[in-house]
């Protein structure tokens, strides 16, 4: 075990899922042509003024609420000055002394126990355009020109900012994953790293087990996925402790991630030293939310990704894990309930769900609500075999091709005439067969190997194609066995 | 009759609707007023004389047909070439703006050209309305008609050269720190600073957002009242702008000065006033008493402060407006540099005049970590301490009068090289924008020629009484000197 505890912070940045930007009228929405989704306000030309956009704050309040945090009946905006070409007004409209959510925290189910992650804030800020670099690497350094896409400009985020109780990547990406649940359950983010709309950046350092002081830290920054989160803290981990075991000190420093080389490297101090020369931001008027409209809000949040998981275990009889996996996205839960409403048996639909379309959605690397089938489909496939209709084994092919085509499966199953054969005279034909076959089979089983007698259902099965009933085999397979030996 | 470029908007509205003039008469009496006297006075930094006739033979179409054109219509306008408008370039005063044409008109102008406006051109202003003489444009300073010798006031002095010289009927004007009355003042006209959030800032390029006001600059008070009902009013772009019913301004000029409680603040009555400026206001309070109000000595304890707090303020917030101008999206950019930071170095470098570079110096630093407390925090501390003490003055008095600006117009180059006695020259205007009161200049006298202002400070919303007060004034004092021939514009 290592002499050392690592001691990590979160800060999160998600994209409120808003119908227009933070400050203006414009689509908040992701991609489109460059520059098609702008106006002079966000593109910060003279003369224009910021309103505050009501929704954002709905949502801001939404997420802080569920994350048991103080609503501050005053709050303001700040202006982050500094120049950078993304940004229309060389200053980010951002609350910084005065957040709206302030002190809550968020529990997380670990092995090692429940860990009680502290919320130092939930604040509201405006996203920055997008930078693209023309030149062989993509990077500032080198390129030939650069070109702004300012339709990111000015949609309105969410800075959410964890105490440092984090003490493993573990955690760490525990956190984030349930974060993002609660978002997903809330509508408040569509949380997709992959479009930049849910970003993180960690707080990292080490100390002395024991030891209740805070060492140098790191900030970490370009971890785009829960992976690149938890190795990029694995390495950082790995990396401060032998500095300090060589002696060594860390040095307070920001970090990018190289995703790629699976390294951590300093950035250069020019492009993170700013004096960002915060004031209250004279063109927007104090944010002043009375105790009502969080009430309001608070009556209307929804049910959050930890009361689900315990309704999934309690009312569908749901193990622990599965349970948390079928919260750890909104739409994969949604997608549950709603196959277990149309006759699904709970725990066939977990399976299924955990094992055949969570590994077709990694294959395919796409989420739940891009697939084809629906959960009415998994239900009636599951229903059918249930009937016996179809096997295991069918169900499996019949389920490729429902993901792929998006077809009913009582359609696929008479299309492909795959029924199960459920006829005994046929059935009998192939027990026969496979008894004959197999005198040594059946003579173990005799003497008392139950597993002879699944070698043999195994037999009737690869005969039939798989179509046989399984279970009827087997039942035929034993009473036909338990019968007197006959000879010849 | 008045020829009519000399004449009073309202006055005009009374020919143009009893047909006795047309606006394109109107019109083509300013355009050749302008043609004779431009040259000297150079009120305006881009002139839009085709868009106005345009407008004033449309204005005419309409009211041949008995239809009504708008308030505005026939009357020509100096707009500040602060505000943006559509199609016609926008410079501020600045060579960073200076091929920049805006795609959008400001709330202000959109409202006007709604009542049939006729902008003659876009007036000149210190750079970025950051001044008090407009020698700080890039494009040359204005001067004063009343003596071509003298500066017109400032920012807002191509305004108020426009109006005073007979090159626009009435104008638009913004105040930071004095910008409306102080040109108003030396130019011997109404200029009006309305309450914070009264008019919209939507679309007004901004130099110190907490502190700047669109506001009117013209020949009468009727003028101002008429002008101020057209652009007063919630605009839902501006989360600064005040939710109200806008009053009758005219309706509400009328009225007698009785009993009203006039408070003269005798911080702004010491040293520093010109002997011909004490006298002129000095009568005009006495005038006050005889009109039957009720004039005392008025104090606001932390005046003196107010210079101070002002100059970390206001530059503080412009330095943060002004990043914007960086040559990445528009305006000047200065080719040949190595890299990003170098283009905004030298974009910046040259597009910027010396004052503006001042003031975003003595802004970034007084915001700077360290800094902040000891400027930036203490200046808003005395600024709401100033704002207690008109409160506390308010308590007892209806209108707070003082000079509007310690001197009349003072040379040309005078002060360009002395930043502070330029800055000293707003002291009594400044503290109403700290306040966020509404306040009104009238001429009140002369002073070896030039005319003297007295200003008319309110309660926040109180401009129907500083409206009142100040047409009641007007009509007593009566004012009737106009520029002259030997030092300033021919007649």
């Amino acid at each position: 075990m290592s002499a050392y505890e690592a001691v990590i912070g979160l800060e999160i940045h998600a994209e409120l899922k808003t119908l227009s930007k933070m400050f203006c009228s414009c689509d908040a929405s992701f991609g489109g042509d460059p520059n098609s989704k702008t106006c002079p306000i966000c593109l910060g030309l003279p003369g224009v003024l910021p309103v505050l956009n009501r929704k954002a704050v709905e949502l801001a309040t939404r997420l802080a609420l569920a994350l048991q945090c103080d609503i501050a009946p005053y709050s303001i905006f700040h202006r982050k000055n500094y120049f950078y070409p993304d940004m229309p007004k060389n200053f980010q409209i951002s609350q910084y002394d005065l957040p709206l959510g302030v002190g809550g925290h968020l529990d997380l189910e670990m092995e090692e126990g429940r860990v009680n992650v502290g919320i130092t804030r939930v604040h509201l800020e405006e996203d920055t355009g997008k930078t693209v670099h023309v030149s062989k690497s993509g990077r500032i350094h080198g390129s030939e020109y650069s070109l702004e896409d300012f339709n990111r400009a000015g949609v309105p985020l969410l800075e959410i900012v964890t105490e440092p109780d984090i003490r493993t990547p573990e955690q760490a990406r525990t956190f984030v994953q349930e974060l993002k649940s609660i978002m997903e359950h809330l509508e408040v983010s569509d949380c997709k790293m992959e479009e930049g709309s849910l970003r993180c950046d960690a707080n990292i350092s080490l100390r002395p087990h024991g030891s209740s002081q805070l060492g140098v830290k790191a900030e970490v920054k370009n971890m785009n996925s829960f992976r690149a989160l938890y190795r990029a803290l694995e390495y950082e981990i790995k990396r401060q402790e032998e500095a300090l075991a060589q002696g060594g000190e860390v040095v307070q420093e920001t970090r990018h991630w190289d995703a790629d080389a699976n390294v951590t490297t300093p950035l250069r101090t020019k492009e993170y030293a700013y004096d960002y020369r915060y004031f209250p931001e004279p063109d927007l008027v104090p944010l002043e939310l009375d105790q009502a409209f969080a009430g309001e809000v608070r009556a209307g949040l929804p049910e959050l990704p930890a009361e689900r998981r315990k309704r999934l275990r309690e009312d569908h009889g749901l193990p622990e894990h599965d349970a948390g996996l079928l919260t750890s996205s909104k739409a994969l839960g949604d997608f549950f309930e709603a196959a277990v409403g149309a006759g699904a048996n709970p725990k066939a639909a977990s399976n299924w769900m955990m094992g055949e379309l969570s590994a077709f959605l990694n294959a395919q690397n796409i989420e739940i609500d891009e697939v084809r089938i629906t959960p009415a489909q998994l239900a009636a496939m599951l229903g059918l075999m249930d009937k016996g209709v179809i096997s295991g084994k069918i169900a499996k092919s019949v389920f490729e091709e429902m993901l792929a085509g998006g077809k009913d499966p009582e359609t696929i199953v008479e299309e492909r005439g795959i029924t199960q054969i459920s006829d005994e005279e046929e059935l009998v034909r192939h027990t026969e067969e496979a008894i004959r076959e197999n005198p040594a089979s059946v003579e173990d089983y005799r003497k008392g190997k139950e597993k002879a007698l699944g070698f043999l259902v195994g037999q009737v099965m690869r005969k039939t194609k798989g179509r046989a009933n399984p279970q009827l085999v087997n039942d035929m397979l034993r009473h036909r066995l338990h019968e007197e030996p006959r000879e010849g | 009759m008045d020829p009519l470029y000399d004449m009073k908007a309202w006055e005009l509205q009374g020919l143009i609707a009893r047909g006795e003039v047309s606006a394109a008469e109107v019109l083509g009496s300013v355009l050749a007023r302008l043609e004779r006297v431009e040259e000297e006075v150079r009120s305006y930094i881009t002139l839009t004389r085709e868009d106005a006739q345009a407008a004033a033979a449309e204005s005419d179409r309409v009211t041949s047909r008995g239809g009504s054109p708008g308030v505005a219509a026939g009357i020509p306008m100096a707009v500040k070439d602060v505000f943006c408008t559509r199609g016609v370039r926008t410079t501020c005063g600045s060579l960073i703006l200076e091929d920049y044409v805006p795609v959008y008109d400001a709330t202000v102008l959109e409202r006007l050209h709604r009542e049939g406006l006729i902008m003659v051109g876009k007036a000149n202003m210190d750079e970025f309305a950051m001044g008090s003489s407009t020698e700080n444009s890039a494009y040359g300073p204005t001067r004063n008609p009343w003596d071509l010798e003298k500066v017109p006031g400032g920012s807002s002095g191509g305004s108020a050269a426009a109006v005073a010289a007979g090159e626009a009927i009435w104008a638009l004007g913004s105040d930071t720190g004095g910008s409306i009355r102080q040109p108003a003042s030396f130019c011997g006209l109404v200029g009006l600073k309305p309450t914070y959030g009264l008019v919209s800032r939507y679309g007004l390029v901004a130099f110190a957002s907490s502190l700047d006001q669109v506001g009117p600059i013209t020949r009468d008070v009727r003028d101002c009242a008429l002008l101020l009902s057209l652009i007063a009013g919630h605009d839902p772009l501006d989360s600064t702008s005040l939710d109200f019913e806008v009053p009758d301004y005219l309706a509400a000029t009328r009225g007698d000065l009785r009993g009203l409680r006039v408070g003269v603040p005798r911080e702004l009555m010491q040293e520093g006033l010109t002997p011909g400026v004490r006298k002129a206001v000095e009568k005009s309070i006495d005038l006050f008493a005889k009109l039957g109000a009720e004039v005392e000595e008025a104090t606001l304890p932390n005046l003196d402060y107010a210079l101070s707090a002002y100059y970390i303020i206001a530059p503080a917030e412009a330095s943060s407006n002004l990043a914007r101008f960086d040559g990445v999206r528009y305006g000047l950019r200065v080719g040949g540099a190595e890299d990003m930071m170098e283009m905004y170095g030298r974009t910046r470098a040259a597009g910027f005049g010396p004052e503006v570079k001042r003031r975003i110096m003595l802004g970034t630093y007084a915001l700077s970590a360290g800094y902040y407390d000891a400027y930036y925090g203490q200046a808003q501390k005395v600024r709401t301490l100033i704002v207690r003490d008109f409160r506390a003055a308010y308590e007892r008095f209806d209108v707070l009068v003082s000079p509007t600006s310690p001197t009349p117009a003072f040379g040309l180059g005078e002060k360009v090289e002395d930043p502070l006695a330029m800055y000293l020259s707003d002291v009594c205007t400044i503290p109403v924008n700290l306040a966020g009161i509404p306040a009104i200049n009238i001429p009140c006298g002369l002073e070896d020629g030039l005319p003297v202002g007295l200003q008319i400070m309110g309660k926040v919303l109180g401009e129907v009484t500083i409206l009142r007060a100040a047409r009641a004034m007007e009509e007593a004092l009566d004012f009737r000197a106009k520029p002259g021939a030997e030092k300033g514009v021919e007649p």
